[in-house]
């Protein structure tokens, strides 16, 4: 499943999204962004990625590897043009389409605030669980990391995930849209102005002769 | 001391030196902010006694990991599970006290690449 403005336009950007509980805070977000695209004439995508959403495959089954082959092949349905990717989704971008990585974070961080996560609430509870320690049975047998399954051989791939230095796309930065980033927040939000500042940003770059 | 958190410092990250302590006071307000969607003139009201955890209720432990996240991230530090105590989430103060601390000792040019 994907969520789709498709009116068969030339400008077409396929949306990466961000990844776990980042995925959930931002998604309303994107979707206002991708609202504004539309009415700016251009064409947008947000796919599921496999074991999330209304996937009906099992997310402890996936793997990085396995996601970005997904990225690639939604380019493709979609006929993407451009992407842009979020956060850790940037982690997933097909490197030879041209597009922007928002916000991009490395797979190692992505893992630390779930781990972070998991052993505070333990500690909350009266237990003690330590990152490091965590790391060790997430690596050898996958482990539930805020309410996540997350697969053996996908941690391994994100402590070792970085954004590809030779991709086509341009880095945007929280400071270039204003504010703080909707994936800090406890709850999923919405920020009209940022959200403007990101369609922006993006349709210039789409639409431009 | 009074910072005006609509400033938005930024540490120098190619810098071998550590920010001081006014940076770093006025970058601390300015995560708390951002992770608790808190107003600026209330952070910026903080002073070495106002209560943080306990005493924020927008300050729950999944707040405390993105809290800590951002830290690590905009301070360029790491937080290991042992520094983790009461005392550091008690006060500002004591949060202030701890990021400072961990500044001073972070090794130069650590790795926030992306």
């Amino acid at each position: 499943m994907a969520l789709v403005f498709d009116q068969g336009r030339e400008p077409r950007l396929l949306v990466l999204p961000a990844l776990f509980g980042e995925a959930n805070q931002t998604r309303r977000q994107i979707a206002e962004a991708m609202r504004r695209l539309d009415l700016s004439g251009v064409d947008s995508f947000l796919p599921d990625l496999p074991g999330c959403n209304e996937s009906r495959q099992p997310l402890e089954m996936q793997t990085l590897e396995g996601w970005r082959t997904a990225a690639q092949v939604a380019a493709a349905h979609f006929g993407a043009t451009h992407v842009l990717a979020i956060r850790a989704g940037c982690l997933l971008a097909p490197p030879t389409l041209p597009g922007w990585r928002y916000a991009p974070t490395t797979g190692a961080k992505a893992l630390r605030g779930l781990l972070r996560a998991r052993t505070i609430a333990a500690r909350e509870a009266g237990t003690a669980e330590t990152i490091e320690g965590l790391s060790v049975i997430a690596r050898a047998q996958g482990l539930e990391l805020a309410g996540w399954s997350i697969g053996a051989g996908m941690f391994s791939e994100l402590e070792q995930a970085v954004a590809n230095a030779d991709s086509q796309q341009a880095v945007i930065e929280q400071n270039d849209i204003g504010g703080a980033g909707l994936w800090l927040r406890a709850e999923p939000g919405y920020d009209p102005e940022q959200a403007d500042m990101l369609a922006a940003l993006v349709a210039m770059g789409m639409l431009e002769p | 001391m009074t910072i005006d958190p609509a400033k938005e410092p930024v540490i120098a990250r190619e810098s071998a030196l550590a920010p001081s302590r006014s940076a770093v006071d006025a970058l601390l307000r300015e995560i708390l902010r951002d992770v608790l969607v808190l107003d600026a003139e209330l952070v910026g009201g903080f002073s070495g006694e106002t209560g943080l955890f306990g005493h924020l209720p927008e300050l729950d432990s999944m707040a405390v990991a993105s809290l800590f996240t951002e830290m690590e991230d905009r301070l360029d530090i790491i937080i290991e599970d042992d520094d983790v105590d009461g005392e550091m989430l008690e006060t500002y103060g004591g949060l202030l006290a701890f990021a400072e601390a961990k500044v001073v000792t972070a090794p130069a040019g650590g790795d926030n690449s992306i």
